[in-house]
């Protein structure tokens, strides 16, 4: 069975206001699925109508087995959401929060009280649980909204945005913990804008623009189909030439740019090692040389004809300098 | 119905917990009525001098209906303000994503709001009684007065909830604080009705705040009287009715539109 599955699902505020468009997505249970799109794709609309906050205007949602619109008191028993603005009243402390929600859940005090405090230790914040939450880190917040949308140990969980705005350290703490609740069995639908983010930790990516899928599959699926990995060698003047001639024997030439090399890598980064080996027999004097792998914003980039919005301001991991030095010469 | 009884009890242990850690919430409910009613008092107590004026042992006595009922008016726009944050922050989410009785997080609020007036009566009682102020109808009386101020606050209680759930806005909730004062003083709450200058003395006629004022402050001023504790009740039932309609239309308004 299908933790998620969405038919032609659609939001519609007004004649002029299609938020969402008819999307189709298949979520298998034990899974990690990314939702990955700009600001306004319907990121946030659909995951609203997956909880039962909103009302879709067409199509049909199962969630964990239960359709979102006939069964939604169901569905709220099965899910755990942690919503983008990590709702959290900022009077109550993290403890008094976690209680309140294992009440709203039906959990009877003492259960209540002992998975609170277990989650809590969990999250890494048995120390702060008694301070007010006004006085939470953002990092810190964002743990104990997860920590919450767990305390009935849902089948499917749902992070909206769950590192937005957070540090690299909060935002990798994040990333291990939903690592770890998926190992446990749990299904997780996460939208995000950070590419790095649906990479590193999706099992599946979906990629929403305007309302509408715009592609899905694994990373390495939408990745190989936008083209293969390509070597990047800057090479000292007057060898050229001969250079080329050396990389041709390992790839596609491509067109260059800036005095640069390029040459398509069908085997990746298995080429690079004996590239290096056979630039430095020939005495070629290598500047730069940098492998560059396809990225999710190439995939977008092709699907959508423009770049994810932030996408710029991120390291892209996968284009990895291998060397900064010259290794020739 | 046991559980969900527990969620309204929590709901409303937390909505009293933020009263008393936010100072800005509890203030309009004890410190500016106080105020209120000592410089009013202290100004005006000559009042009940005037031939219109009905037989009390002293001025306090008389306005201490007026500051109960401007208390539990403000708890009403106390709640709506921290209804509206709990919408605007996303609180309320949390708990409509939850598997609660849609109306649960509004009772719970109601809860807290009736917390409050109780502990507004019981304050107001007590500074009356240390400044001279006398309960004519006696114990009875004392508790006549907290059921039907604390009925008060929830019915303004419902007022409130449904000023946040049809705005959404913790602005606008604040704006209707001086329009509690334009209702209370176009009602028999401060002076007798009989006092009062047309067009004031109509309206007061017909505002229900006068029905409440007067069953308020019947127990302190004179022996108990059933017609004057239902003409009481009677208020609180219009403006709780009138709440109640509001905040249905308002909480179904927010899940179509959350």
């Amino acid at each position: 069975m299908a933790a998620i599955e969405v038919r032609g699902l659609e939001r519609r505020y007004s004649d002029e206001v299609l938020a969402v468009a008819g999307i189709d997505l298949e979520v298998s249970e034990g899974e990690i699925y990314a939702f990955l799109g700009p600001n306004g794709a319907g990121k946030t609309t659909t995951v609203r109508m997956l909880v039962t906050l909103l009302q879709p205007t067409g199509g049909t949602a199962r969630v964990a087995g239960f359709d979102v619109v006939r069964e939604a008191p169901s569905v709220r028993r099965s899910i755990g959401v942690a919503l983008q603005e990590a709702a959290l009243d900022p009077l109550m402390t993290g403890r008094e929060l976690m209680r309140l929600q294992g009440t709203l859940h039906g959990l009877p005090s003492d259960e209540g009280r002992r998975r609170g405090d277990a989650l809590l230790e969990r999250v890494g914040l048995s120390l702060a649980a008694d301070r007010r939450v006004g006085t939470y880190s953002g990092g810190m917040r964002r743990r104990l909204d997860l920590a919450t949308a767990l305390v009935h140990d849902p089948t499917v969980l749902f992070l909206d945005e769950p590192t937005t705005g957070l540090d690299p350290v909060s935002r990798i703490a994040i990333w291990d913990e939903v690592r770890r609740l998926n190992d446990d069995g749990t299904t997780v639908f996460l939208t995000t804008q950070y590419l790095e983010e649906a990479d590193h930790l999706a099992d599946r990516v979906g990629i929403i623009d305007n309302g509408k899928m715009a592609a899905e599959g694994t990373p390495g699926e939408l990745k190989s189909q936008v083209g293969i990995a390509h070597l990047e060698v800057v090479i000292a003047a007057g060898e050229s030439a001969k250079a080329g001639e050396i990389l041709e024997r390992f790839g596609v030439p491509m067109p260059a740019r800036d005095g640069r090399l390029m040459v398509g890598l069908p085997r990746g980064a298995a080429d690079v090692a004996p590239i290096v080996r056979a630039l430095d027999e020939a005495g070629c004097a290598v500047e730069a040389l940098e492998l560059v792998q396809p990225t999710l914003d190439d995939v977008f980039v092709e699907k959508t004809g423009r770049h994810l919005e932030g996408a710029a301001d991120q390291q892209h991991p996968e284009q990895q300098p291998a060397v900064e030095e010259p290794v020739s010469g | 119905m046991a559980g969900e009884a527990r969620v309204v009890a929590a709901l409303g242990r937390r909505s009293v917990r933020q009263a008393f850690r936010r100072p800005q919430f509890l203030a309009p409910i004890i410190v500016f009525p106080t105020l209120f009613l000592a410089v009013n008092t202290g100004g005006a107590g000559r009042a009940v001098d005037l031939p219109q004026f009905p037989p009390v042992h002293g001025f306090l006595d008389f306005q201490l209906a007026g500051a109960m009922l401007q208390s539990t008016m403000l708890a009403g726009v106390s709640a709506a303000i921290a209804l509206a944050l709990d919408i605007q922050i996303g609180f309320v989410d949390r708990l409509v994503a939850a598997p609660i009785a849609r109306a649960s997080f509004v009772l719970g609020r109601l809860v807290a709001t009736g917390v409050l007036g109780l502990i507004s009566g019981l304050w107001f009682l007590t500074i009356g009684l240390i400044f001279g102020a006398h309960i004519a109808a006696g114990v009875a009386g004392f508790v006549v007065v907290l059921v039907l101020v604390t009925l008060n606050a929830i019915a303004w209680g419902t007022i409130g909830a449904a000023l946040a759930l049809n705005t959404g806005s913790p602005s606008v909730a604040q704006g209707v604080f001086p329009i509690v004062f334009v209702i209370l003083f176009l009602s028999s709450a401060f002076f007798p009705e009989g006092l009062l200058l047309e067009p004031a003395k109509t309206i007061a006629n017909w505002n229900p705040m006068s029905l409440i004022a007067d069953g308020l402050r019947d127990p302190i001023i004179s022996d108990l009287s059933l017609d004057k504790t239902l003409e009481g009740l009677a208020g609180i039932a219009i403006v709780a009715s009138i709440g109640a309609i509001l905040c249905a239309r308002g909480v179904n308004k927010k899940l179509r539109s959350a």
